[in-house]
């Protein structure tokens, strides 16, 4: 038996690491939510679908840019030494997860800006003739939209990896220490973004479409899970300890009932029944998929601060 | 330019706090906030029990994860010594660095940015050891040149019993506590 | 097309190469940026000598920018060496404590209510002298009592001895080391003192009974413990807690509490049985060594096993292993060593063992102190008390040689030998440092007069009829410090800052108060800077010196009869008294036996108490920095005993007395450091006091525990470690 006993008492660090609250899990929310929302609208875009006139494409670039702005004001409230946020963005630092996803950030609005061009909404497109003319002209340059669809993807891929990098690269929180984390996140932004998008879209093959993807990405994230905690399990005591945390401790029950139960398996039966047109289509395994990706970064963000390295 | 480290003799601590009162006094550390700490482990069964005093503070590593993990250059290494430092005005308490030390050495200073010890870089400017080293009624805390092998703390590493703090997190930790 | 896609892929890739290329590089190794360094800080430094306990350490204060920065050792005294303990470092918080008092008080309606109204410093101590004058010509001068602890008390002592009372009298007699010092007296024929004459840094083996260096920071002890450690010293220490001191230890012997005399008497059999004591220190210094060896000779280890607990072969190689490395084989004398009511026979003990090692005198154990030759000021003789103290009555404690704070209490309650009508205090929390605070109410609520100068709203200043503030110790002179220690010196204290609010030094103080007293006789010096420099240059030194250096420092003399010393035991024999007659003609023990002490009821746990390194006794918890170190205590439980009463490591409980008083809640602590009979407290915590608000009830108080207390029928001691606690859960 050991007893240990430290002096020190500082806030924000003691008992346990608790520096990040719910600003951090929302921006990694919306931040894999705007990714998958990228990655489908570069999709869509090399598919031709933006020239559809009911296309999801109109909606898409300018929710994203909206979700992605609310995110990044949640990072922003986060900061302690707000008035000198912008020294983000006077220097690159290599090492640092943060420093590449401040510069993909800033990266992925011009992304968005193109994918907007290219899929202008009707009302818009009324309103600015101007506008209109310049999405027409873009449209027809088929290299343009090629390469607006890719960064989109690419980015996309990028943000929502990082957002994982972000936390895996932070060896001292152990339950981070998965290179799992990256595409785990990301695969939970793309079924969250599926999710949505298949909630909005108003042209029935778009939507049936994302269904169908959104089935496909939540078969992979419970994939990625699993891999996740078997590679916790199968590492040190301190990993073994710190998966402990959603398999018996703190952590369990909202972990397997509302990120596995309620965010995967629920929707992902209720969706799979849905595709094979048993039942009809509904916001509600959508809107538990979203809320599932929320709980998703709730959990691993504040279990992942009580876990630590020692005493064991 | 020297790589500056420490030794801290747990044989002769006895827990006293000396030196977190004096790097609170000397370095104005707001209330509440310490830059660094006593720990007291006890191992065994009474009357065995063994107890181990350390005083324990940023580590200033060799391969430090909270200068890798920020992303405005704030938290970096000084040619100064080789030490850790965190410069104030590039900071914008983004607490990744909280988040990255397994030591948990770091705080946010009430004024937003992240803080820790210096190493009292300002007093060894002037020939002075750090106020913990200074103050230290046992003697036990020493400081100097690890790359020196003629230096105290060189000398001690090489005769006694020592150990790091979590050497497997790889950060390679530059205060060695000997027993 | 493609072209323009080809070059701006490349562009955009180039630049964020570049980028990377040049953040990459800036992040390796940047240039020095002092955080928050400022060119332009003017810093003051001023010397002077702490006063967070008693030892006096010489300390360098820092002003930066006219605020007080910090508190640095005086590398030039040689008590500290330029080191402060924790509460020295931390003495600016002294300065800072928001929880000070600010202005003289005078209470508004009973005692103990702490409803007070702010008055002048005119009208407190006009009041003060009316009063003292009304006490002297009804009851006489005798009848007031000054409690005083601490060199800011000098000046006071001046000012009432010329008022013309001899009952003045500090806890640290009876309440602490004074059953030492007559042990030792009556064995050597000199008092160990304070600071203790110990020679710790040249020991080859320490030897401590229940002295918790390292938590108790008397700093050159603390200091010279750590040297003798890192020296290899072997360390034995016998103490129910598995103390820091303990787990240094070679030997640890966990000692059952209230055994001791048992356990000393066992090491001196094996000492004396085996022949290893020092035969020619004893043969030339001795007296009665015989006797003293014919009464030792029951109490073998094997006696000694079922009384202390501890395993025979163990107490056996411990005593050989102090003899091996006599006569630097010190066995530490303790410091608060009132514990069970037979005290002063215990440290005879001591003192023996330390006889028969032969340290008395010797490299390693005990060394001659010396002092500087500093005339006092001349003043006229003081009167006479026609009346002797009022403390030990018929001299009923024959060997106490200075006054009994308990008692004069004694003497206030019950009027014998005469009454006592007035109590002034300074700087000892009464409530919290006398046994059985109930006691001491009483006693209060017999008093015409109860004034107390103190720092901060303690609990005794809360039965005040007159609280008068004194400015902290950085923002005052006090009398010099004449030191007695192995090296002589002079001291000064001087004010460093202004004190913050209408609070001024005791010399001030004292010197208005005896003018009011119509005392002026006694004061003729107008500012204690005269007192002051007068005294010095009689010494052959000036205030101006003292005030740029702090200290000065006398010629080393010999301290060891190695160096020099001649041995020279001022006893009835002219030598080390194994064997005392004068006790045995007074009706005591002539040679320490054991007296088994009350054990605890079943169920109950012996109450301990002790020391932290960062406070002092009860009047450091408030202090900001030294508050934040530890701001409440716990009560310590043996963990097996713990988990049998279901009691999990911070779970609230109240301990409860074996007379019903009850505690304030307090976290418990299990730890497989103590003994499973006994529980320990830190002193001073739980505070009453309602203006220490924060920390009014921050633990639990080991004084207002102490309700039964045994008097030491040598001279008067109060032991303390004789109350059960039993401990209750609370929700």
């Amino acid at each position: 038996m050991i007893e240990f006993t430290s002096t020190r008492a500082n806030h924000l660090v003691d008992p346990f690491l608790h520096v990040w609250g719910w600003e951090i899990p929302v921006y990694l929310f919306l931040g894999g939510l705007v990714a998958g929302m990228m990655a489908i609208a570069g999709w869509f875009l090399f598919a031709d679908r933006h020239r559809k006139v009911d296309s999801v494409m109109a909606l898409l670039p300018g929710l994203g840019m909206v979700l992605l702005s609310l995110g990044m004001g949640a990072l922003f409230l986060d900061l302690e030494h707000k008035p000198y946020v912008w020294r983000l963005y006077t220097t690159f630092e290599l090492a640092s997860p943060m420093s590449w996803g401040a510069w993909i950030l800033v990266a992925v609005y011009p992304a968005l800006l193109g994918a907007l061009l290219l899929s202008v909404p009707a009302f818009l497109r009324q309103r600015f003739p101007a506008l209109a003319a310049l999405s027409d002209g873009l449209r027809a340059r088929t290299p343009v939209v090629r390469v607006i669809a890719a960064a989109n993807m690419v980015l996309g891929g990028l943000l929502g990896i990082y957002t994982g990098i972000l936390l895996s690269a932070l060896g001292a929180r152990p339950l981070w220490n998965s290179a799992v984390l990256g595409p785990l996140f990301l695969a939970s932004g793309l079924s969250s973004a599926a999710a949505l998008v298949h909630m909005v879209a108003r042209n029935r093959a778009e939507s049936e479409l994302l269904a169908r993807a959104d089935n496909r990405f939540l078969q992979a994230e419970v994939v990625l899970l699993a891999l996740f905690l078997i590679g916790l399990l199968s590492a040190t005591q301190v990993h073994m300890r710190a998966a402990g945390l959603v398999l018996g401790g703190p952590f369990t029950a909202v972990f397997w009932v509302g990120v596995v139960g309620i965010g995967i398996a629920v929707p992902l039966f209720i969706q799979s029944l849905a595709v094979s047109h048993r039942i009809r289509h509904t916001p509600v395994a959508p809107l538990l998929v979203l809320s599932g990706g929320l709980l998703l970064r709730i959990v691993i963000v504040y279990a992942g601060q009580v876990s630590r390295w020692g005493p064991l | 330019m020297a790589r500056f480290g420490m030794v801290v003799d747990t044989v002769r601590c006895v827990g006293c706090m000396d030196c977190v009162v004096a790097c609170k006094t000397e370095n104005e550390v707001p209330e509440g906030l310490c830059r660094d700490w006593i720990v007291t482990e006890a191992t065994g069964a009474f009357p065995d029990t063994r107890l181990e005093f350390r005083s324990e503070r940023c580590n200033h590593c060799d391969h430090p994860p909270c200068v890798y993990c920020c992303p405005t250059g704030a938290s970096h290494v000084e040619e100064y010594g080789h030490l850790v430092q965190i410069t104030k005005e590039l900071c914008i308490g983004c607490k990744a660095c909280l988040a990255s030390c397994p030591y948990d050495a770091r705080y946010i200073h009430p004024e937003g940015y992240a803080d820790k010890c210096t190493f009292c870089v300002h007093r060894m400017k002037q020939g002075l050891p750090p106020a913990c080293v200074a103050v230290c009624p046992t003697n036990c805390m020493h400081f100097g040149d690890l790359d020196d092998p003629h230096s105290e703390v060189s000398r001690l590493l090489a005769s006694r019993r020592q150990h790091a703090l979590q050497p497997e997190a790889g950060t390679g930790p530059r205060i060695f506590f000997l027993t | 097309m493609q072209a323009l896609s080809r070059r701006r892929f490349l562009q955009v890739s180039a630049g964020a190469a570049s980028l990377a290329v040049a953040g990459g590089a800036a992040t390796r190794v940047r240039s020095a940026r002092e955080p928050g360094a400022r060119g332009a800080d003017r810093v003051r430094k001023v010397p002077t000598f702490c006063d967070l306990c008693f030892w006096k350490c010489g300390a360098i204060a820092y002003v930066k920018n006219d605020r007080l920065w910090k508190i640095e050792g005086n590398p030039e005294d040689p008590l500290s060496r330029g080191r402060l303990c924790p509460r020295g470092t931390g003495g600016v918080g002294a300065h800072f404590d928001t929880q000070r008092l600010t202005a003289p008080l005078m209470r508004k309606q009973v005692r103990g209510a702490e409803q007070w109204v702010v008055v002048t410093w005119d009208e407190a101590l006009g009041h003060v002298a009316g009063k003292l004058q009304e006490i002297k010509s009804r009851y006489g001068p005798e009848a007031l009592a000054l409690f005083s602890h601490g060199i800011g008390g000098n000046f006071l002592k001046h000012t009432l001895k010329a008022y013309g009372t001899p009952n003045i009298a500090a806890p640290s007699y009876a309440q602490c080391r004074g059953s030492r010092d007559v042990g030792f007296m009556l064995t050597f024929g000199e008092e160990v003192g304070s600071p203790e004459r110990t020679d710790i840094r040249n020991a080859r083996c320490l030897t401590l009974l229940g002295s918790h260096l390292g938590e108790n920071m008397h700093n050159t002890q603390a200091q010279e413990f750590a040297e003798a450690v890192g020296s290899g010293a072997s360390i034995i220490v016998a103490d129910p807690r598995l103390s820091v001191a303990a787990s240094k230890a070679k030997y640890y012997l966990p000692i059952k509490p209230g055994t001791d005399t048992a356990l000393l008497l066992a090491w001196m059999n094996v000492l004396v049985g085996e022949k290893l004591y020092d035969r020619e220190y004893v043969a030339a210094h001795g007296f009665g060594f015989d006797a003293f060896a014919a009464e030792i000779a029951p109490y073998t280890p094997e006696w000694a096993y079922p009384i202390t607990t501890i395993p025979p072969e163990l107490i056996r190689e411990s005593a050989r292993e102090m003899a091996r490395h006599r006569p630097a084989s010190l066995v530490h004398p303790g410091r608060h060593v009132t514990w069970y009511g037979n005290d002063a026979q215990r440290s005879r003990a001591v003192a023996l063992l330390n006889a028969l090692l032969g340290t008395w005198g010797r490299k390693g154990g005990f060394y001659q102190p010396a002092s500087m030759n500093v005339p006092e000021y001349p003043y006229p003789p003081y009167p006479h008390a026609e009346r002797g103290r009022a403390d030990n009555p018929g001299k009923r404690y024959p060997f106490a040689e200075t006054a009994i704070t308990t008692g004069l209490r004694d003497a206030t309650l019950t009027g014998v030998p005469y009454p006592v009508k007035g109590w002034m205090v300074y700087a000892t929390n009464l409530l919290q440092a006398l046994p059985d605070e109930a006691e001491t109410i009483r006693a209060i609520q017999k008093l015409d007069l109860v004034v107390v100068l103190d720092v901060i709203p303690s609990e005794i200043a809360g039965w005040a009829d007159v609280v008068l503030p004194e400015a902290v110790y950085l923002e005052r002179y006090d009398d010099l410090n004449v030191e007695v220690f192995r090296e002589p010196f002079i001291a000064l204290r001087q004010p460093v800052v202004a004190a913050p609010a209408d609070q001024k030094p005791n010399w001030w103080i004292a010197r208005e108060l005896a003018l009011k007293l119509g005392l002026q006789a006694y004061y003729p010096w107008k500012h204690v800077e005269e007192y002051l420099d007068t005294r010095l240059k009689g010494a052959g030194f000036s205030l101006a010196e003292l005030k740029t250096k702090g200290l000065v420092r006398g010629k080393q003399p010999p301290v060891f009869y190695e160096e020099g010393v001649q041995p020279g035991f001022p006893t009835p024999s002219g030598k080390i008294e194994f064997y005392s007659l004068q006790l045995k003609a007074a009706g005591f023990d002539a040679v320490p036996r054991y007296q088994p002490t009350a054990e605890p009821p079943l169920g109950a746990f012996r109450l301990l108490y002790g020391r932290a390194p960062m406070h002092s006794f009860s009047r450091t918890q408030t202090n900001p920095l030294l508050g934040e170190m530890m701001s409440e205590n716990e009560v310590w439980l043996n963990a097996a005993v713990a988990r049998r009463l279901g009691l999990e490591s911070g779970a609230w409980v109240r301990l409860r007395n074996q007379d019903g008083k009850r505690s304030n809640r307090v976290r418990v602590r299990p730890t497989e450091r103590i003994r499973g009979d006994c529980v320990y407290l830190v002193h001073g915590f739980g505070h009453t006091a309602r203006g220490l608000q924060a920390r009014f009830k921050k633990g639990a108080s080991d004084a207002g525990l102490i309700t039964r207390y045994e008097r030491d029928p040598l001279m008067g001691g109060t032991g303390m470690s004789v109350n059960f606690v039993t401990l209750e859960p609370e929700a």
